[in-house]
């Protein structure tokens, strides 16, 4: 085994909350009644709905058509009957629209791809296609469409595929156990996705603090180009940038892409999807969910048909144990709060954290006392403090030129700040304030 | 004796070296000053509000000088101020319409719904990034004060999460509207006395689920006066553009059965729609 090797700066959260789920093996959810798959879930164009009120659908039937490059295909989860299209509370907050199918029980509906067992010899060119006509995105984050991930621009050099599976995140396993249990797809996935963008060097980065994964991917890279590089148990590990720097040591300019260090990163449950849709034909329907919190009876994870509504879930991990303080879709640190239980399972939902109220408490902030903690975990290593006390006092411009936007918004600043102030809160609003004076 | 002689000498001898260094200084880096604009400077209020779109009432001054602002751009001055400045330069003084900012939305805590717990940062651009802030309703007034922020008067005041403008005190800089994320506020002839203080074009059903003083639409005022309030779709608002605006008088004889149709006094003391707030509070 190699060095185990980390970024600079981030911080691991005293309690991780991750021994809650880490020993729960997936569990396949049942059919339930309905499913709301939202149509504006990933990041970029929503796509444009293919089906109608009344129509019946098939399970695996493509419901909705990628609007243009930077969008993806989206397929019905369950054979049944559209209820239509409506508005449901969307995971961002607001409102968003999502196309409503009532399971009817059957299952019906045949993989509509050919399985490519012979994927080796396929072109990159037909591999891509079918990642782009599964509909698969980004499954840690912000549901980018993989195969713009997978388009390298003219010019510029990719040598290195990076899986991430660092999974950094207090609370979440999902990826985790999919690692531990499926590391065969993993591998595989990755394979494929390194012949599309013709790289020999794939490696998956995981955490140390996740000993059975490692294990389980290490055995099933023997014989492969595949390698696994334990890295660190520090937040962020699993942020692009800084998973790129740990296991190449290269850094992304300010403002740049992975491609311009020479790197591709892709998620280990979007690579397993590549293995779904390449070998057996199916498109991306499903995804692991870790339901977790003090406040869930039996946590878990849960392998969850897109669309599944956040009570479902919820129900399927034994119910509540009380009032939940917050619900959380993602980790506690970069997911979002909710205000509804109706919210649906996406593509990119990798947990779903009921915290007791004890846990979600409401902090009023207290003035910066320039202890200068906010500096030292920066794994973007801007300085939280300054930048907040200029976008407090307006002054949009200042906090330009401190690189506000290489904020990654990963929130350590506000975890260690003793004064409880809103710092990423503030970034947050700043990149939305200048990006709008663009 | 001769060290004060000596000292004199070299105090003498300094001075008259400096004296002419900064007479030299005087003679060849001289830039000439325009008086008129000394003089409009001063006739102008002086307050360097910015409300004109200029950096300063200096700047607004060179600006009026150069003819390419009207004296009346400056809205914090009065018509005879205005007038003085038109007389000084010798140039008509046009009356533009004096404006005022008045915030459509009589929704404070009370009277709208709570949506969701919002524990952000209290500025009115964030709140309205988070799931559209705490309030139901989608189009009111987010009571977080970025307006008040950026008043350079001090006009806007917030109470119960509602902001208030103090007649008084506004001169319709506008900047309060250049701010707000929800478009809530307005700017309107001053002397227009009465307004509907709704903002949300949605249904009357769907608004009254979130706010007790929301417009619904009824078309009572458009009934009593056609020519002073105009519908659109169920959002009534007053036609600032009417040839007679309504006065406060007018309110009593309408009758609205929301109350969103009030005098700017009345939407002062917003809370004594519910006569039980004060008691609350204490």
């Amino acid at each position: 085994m190699s060095k185990i090797r980390s970024f600079k700066g981030g911080m691991h959260p005293e309690y991780d909350g991750k021994e809650l789920t880490a020993g729960c093996s997936v569990v396949d959810a049942p059919l339930f009644e309905k499913y709301y798959v939202i149509l504006a879930e990933n990041a970029g164009r929503p796509p444009k709905p293919c089906v109608a009120k009344g129509d019946k659908v098939c399970k695996y039937q493509q419901i909705a058509e990628a609007d243009g490059f930077v969008s993806a295909h989206l397929h019905a989860p369950v054979s049944g009957t559209v209820e239509g299209i409506v508005e449901v509370p969307g995971p961002m907050g607001g409102n968003v629209q999502a196309v409503v199918i009532a399971s009817d029980g059957e299952e019906r509906g045949e993989p509509p791809f050919e399985c490519w067992e012979n994927w080796q010899e396929k072109s990159g060119g037909e591999l891509m296609t079918r990642i782009r006509e599964a509909g698969i995105v980004g499954m840690g984050g912000a549901a980018f469409p993989s195969h713009v991930k997978l388009s390298v621009p003219p010019g510029k050099k990719v040598d290195t595929l990076i899986i991430n599976g660092a999974e950094c995140e207090p609370y979440l396993t999902a990826d985790h156990r999919l690692m531990a249990e499926l590391p065969r797809k993993i591998v595989i996935g990755a394979a494929i996705m390194g012949k599309i963008i013709n790289v020999s060097n794939i490696v998956i980065g995981v955490e140390e603090n996740k000993p059975d994964a490692i294990a389980a991917l290490e055995a099933a890279c023997a014989g492969t180009s595949v390698r696994v590089q334990v890295l660190a148990a520090r937040y962020p590990q699993g942020a692009e940038k800084q998973l790129i720097y740990a296991v190449t040591g290269r850094s992304v300019p300010s403002g740049g892409l992975p491609f311009d260090a020479g790197c591709v990163v892709q998620n280990t449950g979007s690579a397993a999807a590549v293995y779904d849709a390449v070998l057996l034909g199916i498109p991306l329907i499903e995804r692991v969910v870790t339901v977790s919190g003090e406040a869930v009876k039996r946590p878990g994870n849960f392998r969850l048909r897109i669309g599944t509504p956040v009570i479902e879930a919820v129900k399927l991990a034994g119910g509540i144990t009380e009032e939940p303080g917050k619900l959380i879709l993602g980790g506690p640190m970069m997911g979002f709060a909710q205000r509804s239980f109706d919210v649906p399972i996406a593509k990119n939902t990798s947990g779903v954290l009921l915290l007791p109220p004890g846990r979600a408490l409401n902090f009023s902030s207290a003035p910066c006392i320039r202890c200068g903690r906010c500096v030292e975990v920066c794994p973007m290593k801007l300085t939280p403090c300054l930048l907040c006390a200029a976008i407090e006092g307006g002054r949009f411009d200042l906090a330009l030129k401190g690189h506000v936007m290489d904020c990654l918004e990963c929130g350590a600043c506000a975890y260690v700040c003793p004064s409880r102030r809103p710092l990423v809160q503030q970034f947050r609003r700043a990149k939305s304030e200048l990006r709008k004076k663009k | 004796m001769e060290m004060i002689t000596g000292a004199l000498l070299l105090m003498g001898i300094t001075g008259t070296l400096l004296g002419v260094i900064i007479a030299l200084f005087a003679r060849f880096f001289k830039t000439d000053s325009d008086a008129r604009v000394e003089l409009v400077q001063e006739l102008l209020p002086g307050a360097n509000c910015g409300g004109c779109g200029k950096a300063g009432c200096a700047d607004f001054a060179k600006s009026v000088v150069a003819g390419e602002n009207p004296p009346s751009r400056c809205p914090v001055s009065s018509q005879e101020q205005i007038n003085a400045i038109a007389l000084a330069l010798g140039i008509s003084a046009d009356s533009g319409v004096r404006k005022r900012a008045v915030v459509r939305c009589g929704g404070d805590m009370l009277q709208t719904k709570e949506r969701l717990n919002y524990n952000g940062v209290c500025d009115c651009n964030a709140a309205a990034m988070v799931a559209g802030g705490p309030k139901g309703c989608r189009y009111g007034c987010l009571g977080m004060g970025s307006c008040a922020n950026v008043c350079p008067f001090g006009a806007i005041e917030i109470v119960n999460n509602l902001a208030l403008v103090h007649r008084e005190l506004c001169v319709g800089c506008g900047k309060c509207a250049e701010v707000c994320p929800r478009s809530v506020i307005a700017l309107v002839p001053a002397d227009a006395e009465i307004h509907v203080y709704c903002n949300s074009p949605e249904k009357g059903a769907e608004k009254r689920k979130q706010c007790k003083v929301g417009c619904i639409g009824c078309r009572k005022c458009a009934k009593y006066s056609p020519e002073q309030f105009v519908i659109s779709g169920t959002l009534a608002s007053v036609n600032y553009e009417a040839a007679s605006l309504p006065g406060e008088e007018d309110v009593e004889k309408i009758q609205c059965p929301t109350g969103a149709l009030l005098s700017a006094r009345e939407h002062h003391y917003i809370e004594t729609h519910d006569p039980n707030w004060k008691k609350e509070e204490k």
